[in-house]
């Protein structure tokens, strides 16, 4: 057995089923070893996207998301991919070839120090210089990944380990490490008190961020707040921690949320951020949740606690973990009423008002009405730009996913996040929501759609702009508008037919219903281009 | 305000960079930073000294325990610990100020370690102010080179110590 036999053995252990990638002299002694193995292999058309694929992957199933590409250029073009999952803390394993390890540090030909120029995205990485440590650090570097804080982890691996014989296979059963211990379990004291200050809450509120959603903690959320009557909002990486229309949810915060859940955090008594970074997107005046109210502050990482806001308490651990503990305890607070009635006044006027030209298709009516077309546990993923804010704010999550690259914003991160989701969900219904911008940034994906068989759909919004850039523009820099517009765009129509892929085209509302039943009626690839008013704005 | 953080890592290559970098990228700053091996070889410790407001202070040792090679963070403050600095300083001298020199040191209770006919190599080890100390009297003589190792420190001996 070689090392790169070794490597593929230790993804079956861990029970990977897919690896998106693109291979190279360097990493192909593992692609080589793959064939034995009835992991499938995807063959992404551009390395960031094999990154965005095993996040959306992840994202939908809870594991870990593999990727595995070559050394030099490989490695330095999947970064963008590691980084936005390290910004939305989503658990990857990205495995990068590097040059015979004789040659480290001579610039040969595709050398690149990966593991040095990721060291600020990852949570961990490995540089492999013995063939018997393949098993050790494999365990490691998927334990890393999927617990704690999660994040991606990063295993470089010369050629000539790959090609080296291993003397003896086993697969640890165990990880031992005396510099990782993540909490998961709240103090029990800190639980105790948030409990006492719930009792005495006249206006509790609770900020559910992307943590509740990885740690799979969105049932255990709406018990609590169902239980305790403890309305809802969220930040964007916390949408669809809670159904979009569940009476106790209200709305998205931050500068392009809801104005409801805005005046819900500026108005609490007791503020309870869970699973939140408390960013400046979310929380734009971190003292404005500090002042006259009580912050309880939980997150798995304890350096986000305190880093923006200082807590009154803060609780170190898991979500979900913290959850259960809280609905263990003996809790006599009241029902809330006069909180809940003034909230749901603020909710009436949830949606910004808007003057729509009816000669295009609106973003906002067509969203609303895609979500409620689409099948009830579809998975969604929003790109970056306008069409992202649009989605946050019209999206309506019944039972399924919402998804998007909160963090970093990284254009483009639909389309292949959308094929690692369906690939792990076959039977779910993924719609990519994308501009025409961030379409251009991963249309190379269209043919690993085509040749794997992975039947997602995408809506492109188009306005032949880079809209938020061109909104940017239009508030700060008075219409001067430089270097946004997208003019010289494909033909949308031919471009798909290329890949035998159907396409719709919607001008305006009048056929919107019958176009969406075209776009989802079955199970197949299908774009639809949504023509929008290029002067809409989201603000 | 000053910090002093003992910091207990795998003596791993890289390591190192990695905490350094984080420094840098969170724009914490670094006065100094010293490594060693400790009495296991798989083992180093860095004493860095730092400064800064009272939460950049903590996110400091916050972000210092995320690292993954970081097994343990020890943190005081000047007052509660005993610090030192090494420095070889080579000074230019003649006959003139020969004698003001050797007084200085015998002050500074620094050691005079090696000599040619018109420069000498001083030894100092103290506290990181009397170090300062010495190399402002030594500047008014003409300093060639010098070279220090950058605190070293150990929180105060407690009775609590194991």
């Amino acid at each position: 057995m070689i090392g790169a036999d070794a490597m593929v053995k230790c993804l079956e252990e861990e029970g990977v089923r897919s690896v998106f990638g693109y291979p190279g002299v360097a990493i192909c002694p593992f692609y080589n070893s793959i064939l034995q193995s009835d992991i499938r292999t995807i063959l992404i058309r551009t390395e960031q996207n094999a990154a965005h694929a095993a996040n959306g992957l992840s994202r939908v199933t809870g594991k870990v998301g593999v990727c595995a590409v070559t050394s030099g250029p490989g490695a330095t073009n999947v970064i963008t991919g590691i980084a936005t999952a390290f910004a939305d803390s989503i658990p990857l394993v990205c495995i990068t070839g590097q040059v015979n390890s004789e040659l480290l540090g001579s610039d040969v030909f595709q050398e690149a120090d990966i593991t040095g120029a990721v060291e600020s995205f990852v949570k961990y990485s490995y540089l492999i210089k013995n063939v018997n440590d393949i098993p050790r650090v494999f365990k490691e570097a998927f334990h890393i990944a999927n617990t704690g804080r999660k994040g991606p982890v990063l295993i470089d691996v010369p050629i000539d380990i790959q090609n080296a014989q291993i003397k003896d296979f086993t697969y640890p059963e165990e990880v031992s490490m005396r510099t990782y211990k993540p909490t998961v379990k709240g103090h029990i004291v800190q639980i105790k008190k948030v409990a006492k200050e719930l009792e005495r809450a006249k206006k509790p509120l609770i900020c559910a961020g992307g943590g509740v959603l990885l740690s799979d903690a969105g049932k255990e959320l709406r018990s609590f707040a169902e239980k305790y009557r403890v309305p809802v909002v969220s930040t964007m990486m916390g949408i669809g921690a809670m159904p979009t229309e569940h009476p106790m949810y209200f709305g998205m915060v931050g500068n392009n949320g809801k104005l409801c859940a805005n005046r819900a955090m500026n108005e609490a008594d007791l503020l309870i951020m869970i699973g939140a970074r408390v960013a400046d997107r979310a929380v734009n005046q971190p003292d404005i949740i500090t002042t006259n109210k009580v912050l309880v502050h939980i997150d798995v990482d304890s350096a986000e606690i305190g880093k923006n806001a200082l807590p009154s308490i803060p609780i170190v651990g898991d979500a979900k973990c913290i959850f259960r503990d809280f609905m263990e305890q003996e809790i006599s607070c009241e029902d809330h009423e006069d909180w809940i009635e003034t909230l749901n006044e603020y909710k009436k006027n949830i949606y910004r008002k808007r003057n729509p030209d009816p000669a295009y298709v609106d973003p906002a009516e067509f969203i609303r009405k895609l979500s409620l077309k689409m099948q009830k546990d579809g998975i969604y993923v929003a790109d970056v730009g306008q069409n992202q804010i649009w989605s946050c704010a019209y999206h309506i999550v019944r039972e399924g996913r919402f998804m998007t690259s909160g963090g970093m914003g990284t254009m483009g991160y639909s389309i292949p996040a959308a094929m690692g989701a369906k690939l792990a969900c076959p039977d779910r219904q993924v719609i990519a929501v994308c501009g025409d911008g961030s379409f251009q940034m991963s249309m190379m994906e269209l043919a690993t759609m085509r040749q794997h068989n992975i039947p997602v759909k995408i809506v492109v919004l188009k306005n032949n702009y880079l809209g938020m850039v061109r909104e940017f523009q239009h508030y700060n820099y008075q219409d001067h508008y430089s270097v946004v517009d997208l003019s010289g765009s494909p033909d949308l129509e031919k471009l798909v037919s290329a890949y035998d892929m159907k396409f719709i085209r919607l001008e305006n509302m009048e056929k919107a219903d019958e176009a969406l039943e075209a776009f989802l009626e079955k199970d197949e690839s299908v774009l639809m281009e949504c023509l929008i008013d290029p002067m809409d704005l989201v603000s | 305000m000053k910090r002093i953080y003992s910091v207990l890592v795998e003596n791993r290559s890289g390591v190192l960079c990695k905490v350094a970098g984080l420094f840098s990228r969170r724009c914490f700053n670094i006065d100094s930073l010293a490594v060693g091996e400790t009495d296991s070889p798989d083992t180093s410790v860095m004493t860095i000294v730092s400064s800064g407001d009272e939460r950049t202070i903590e996110q400091i040792e916050k972000q210092l325990n995320k690292k993954l090679d970081v097994i343990k963070v020890k943190t005081f403050s000047e007052s509660q610990s005993i610090s030192r600095e090494l420095m070889l300083i080579k000074v230019k001298y003649n006959k003139g100020n020969r004698r003001e020199i050797l007084e200085t040191c015998d002050v500074m209770k620094a050691n005079i370690i090696d000599m040619s006919k018109n420069t000498m190599m001083i030894q100092i080890c103290d506290e990181p102010e009397k170090i300062k100390l010495f190399i402002s009297m030594m500047a008014s003589v003409s300093i060639v080179e010098m070279a220090r190792t950058g605190t070293l420190a150990l929180q105060k001996c407690m009775e609590a110590d194991t």
